[in-house]
């Protein structure tokens, strides 16, 4: 692709956030493999030009709907990055006092409206928090990411009809990683691919490389803009791969090393290196932004790892206004 | 006072809420042309096609919208048609709606009401006869409320509106046509409150939604014998108003549960288990429910009408507490 009058600065931001991304999963897996993270971790390493590219193009005032696998997008709409490491290791000071964790990871005061455990049912919700916008007459717009196994789930149908009929400012966006869990998700679903769905529903969209970031961005950029302007959803279709198994302890032996390999050879983060490099950065600007994202990111990790455990107490509330949740509990 | 109908009641309290606040708006199958019991009669006219809102055939996506729409400082009221429809949205209610507040850590709450008409109804069969309620009263994060009266649907739906919680608000088909007695002016009623609709000494009584009428026939007649029972509509079922229901069965040393909904796991069990935990040492029989067999509801009159709670069966039971 061609690269003219490229917004130096734009691009540097992409690799920062991508290299803290990494940073933050590589992390985490740490904390995984420490026992300081207690439940599940989905990484999305390999996947981070989907969330700097797509999530870095949003604004403040917009909202975002994720999946299992978001610690890339929440970082990228520019969540606390403290406040996300404490809930994944569920202490106080969490996003949301250690009550979700890295499954629902959440951060409403930057528009972040949930990661989701259960896949494609970001879908649907997105469309509501779009069509409240759209009755509240707010000027904003949501988006929503889900992985390619989303697209054999009913909400994918009932959420993209509802957009479209009501033609809602959302930008759907499939990481088509190739996996859905553990299994390869062309093997089970039928037809072309999530794109020819969304167009069967009249959403128009763009299908590109998701480990360029040069293409993400340009593509969720040129798809936003119609979604602003209140023409209806657009569908964002990116092709990535999933360098990690499904979740932190997957070691994915269904798949052959050597195709890890070669997926590796096609790591987002040196791609967004070498394109930066191309246009005249050179290696001493590009060590420094990334040694600033990781340095970051452990400052991140040793202040998680003091964080204290969330009150007892807090177990108890945010449940409802009504009744007493104890009441005969025990 | 003045006289309306349940479905008027209903009609009326959302109608009211939708004047006095912007945000709340309805959304479901056919409600632009008043909705499949006419509950949504004349309100696209006053508020608009964007406030009531006519869906497709989606009930996810109905409720996931709903969802998204509440935690975006909207207050939605779904139309489920059916309760047994609602089933398509489980995902939407139970893992979403009820969980979002508590595993967000508080950062949003989920103020959605959705309206799901129960209950056994002119040989609807298996498929939307259903009373379900228990399932959402064992759901963390749900409040659930079944009104029997207009009063109860007029005062009870603007509170649950009001609610910042999500609300399953059960409606019974079969009380669409009755006429009773609503405040004229505006009011609300509080969630979580029983009532005692009729006042008695000999035996408690607790039920609530249709239920309610049958059991309030059944103790006519054993007033005829002297015999005044005590009968306490819970309205809201979660949650329960316990106080009132331990005091009067403190008083009276009996209490018969009454139900349409399938008698095994039902919410009566919950009932019976607390009053015989609470009450051990002051009942004078053993605590006993009264619900459906446990079989799907079938079409044809005489064979559904096996599984009705009936004025015969309810004073049965009760005549046979306190013989």
């Amino acid at each position: 692709m061609s690269i003219p009058n490229l917004d130096r600065e734009r691009f540097r931001r992409h690799y920062h956030t991508m290299v803290a991304i990494r940073a933050f999963e590589e992390a985490a897996l740490d904390a995984l493999k420490q026992g300081l993270v207690h439940g599940a971790i989905h990484p999305s390493i390999g996947q981070e030009a989907v969330a700097a590219g797509v999530c870095g193009n949003l604004l403040d005032k917009d909202l975002l709907l994720s999946t299992h696998r978001g610690h890339g997008h929440t970082l990228a709409k520019g969540a606390d990055p403290t406040a996300m490491m404490c809930e994944l290791l569920g202490r106080a000071g969490g996003t949301s006092h250690g009550k979700g964790g890295s499954m629902h990871i959440a951060d409403f005061r930057v528009g972040m409206l949930g990661a989701n455990g259960v896949v494609g049912a970001n879908i649907g919700i997105a469309a509501g928090a779009a069509h409240a916008l759209k009755l509240r007459g707010v000027d904003a717009m949501v988006c929503c990411l889900f992985g390619d196994g989303a697209i054999n789930r009913g909400p994918f149908l009932e959420g993209l009809n509802w957009a479209a009929v009501y033609k809602l400012p959302v930008l759907f966006v499939c990481e088509d990683n190739g996996f859905a869990a553990t299994t390869r998700t062309h093997t089970l679903s039928a037809g072309p691919g999530p794109m020819a769905r969304a167009e069967s529903l009249g959403i128009r969209g763009l299908s590109v490389d998701g480990n360029d970031i040069l293409a993400v961005d340009r593509a969720a950029r040129d798809l936003m803009d119609p979604v602003r302007s209140g023409r209806g959803p657009r569908f964002l279709h990116l092709r990535t791969y999933r360098l990690t198994g499904h979740t932190g302890t997957d070691p994915a032996a269904y798949r052959d090393q050597a195709e890890v390999a070669a997926a590796w050879q096609n790591d987002p983060i040196a791609r967004c290196r070498a394109l930066l490099t191309e246009v005249g950065d050179d290696a001493g600007v590009l060590d420094k932004l990334a040694a600033e994202a990781r340095a970051m990111i452990d400052q991140v990790y040793r202040n998680a790892r003091e964080a204290e455990w969330p009150a007892p107490e807090l177990g108890f509330a945010h449940v409802q206004d009504l009744g007493d949740p104890r009441m005969r509990a025990y | 006072m003045t006289t309306l109908s349940y479905l008027q009641a209903g009609k009326r309290a959302l109608a009211e809420e939708m004047r006095r606040d912007r945000l709340v708006w309805a959304l479901g199958e056919d409600l632009g042309r008043g909705g499949v019991f006419g509950q949504y009669r004349g309100l696209a006219e006053e508020f608009g096609s964007a406030r009531i809102v006519d869906t497709p055939i989606s009930e996810a996506g109905i409720m996931a919208a709903a969802v998204g729409a509440a935690m975006n400082n909207t207050r939605p009221v779904v139309e489920m048609r059916f309760s047994d429809f609602a089933l398509c949205a489980v995902d939407e209610l139970v893992n979403q709606a009820a969980k979002a507040r508590y595993m967000f850590g508080g950062q949003t709450t989920v103020p959605l009401v959705v309206r799901e008409p129960v209950g056994m109804w002119r040989s609807s069969a298996a498929q939307h006869s259903q009373s379900l309620e228990a399932w959402y009263v064992h759901i963390p994060g749900l409040v659930v409320v079944a009104p029997a009266t207009p009063a109860d649907n007029y005062g009870l739906l603007k509170s649950a509106i009001r609610c910042d919680d999500p609300v399953v608000y059960m409606e019974h088909k079969n009380l669409w046509g009755l006429e009773g007695e609503v405040p004229a002016v505006e009011s609300t009623l509080p969630l979580g409150q029983a009532r005692t609709a009729r006042v008695g000494e000999v035996l408690t009584v607790v039920t609530w939604s249709a239920a309610l009428h049958v059991c309030l026939q059944a103790a006519e007649k054993l007033a005829g014998d002297g015999l005044e029972v005590e009968v306490i509509d819970l309205r809201t079922l979660w949650p329960w108003d316990r106080d009132t229901v331990l005091t009067s069965v403190e008083s009276t040393g009996r209490c018969l549960i009454v139900h349409e909904a399938v008698q095994v796991g039902g919410f009566g069990a919950e009932v019976a288990a607390v009053v015989a935990e609470a009450c051990f040492g002051k009942l004078h029989t053993p605590v006993r429910r009264l619900g459906a067999p446990r079989v799907p509801v079938p079409y044809s009159p005489p064979l559904e009408a096996q599984l009705a709670l009936t004025v015969e069966k309810v004073e049965g039971a009760m005549r046979g507490m306190v013989g």
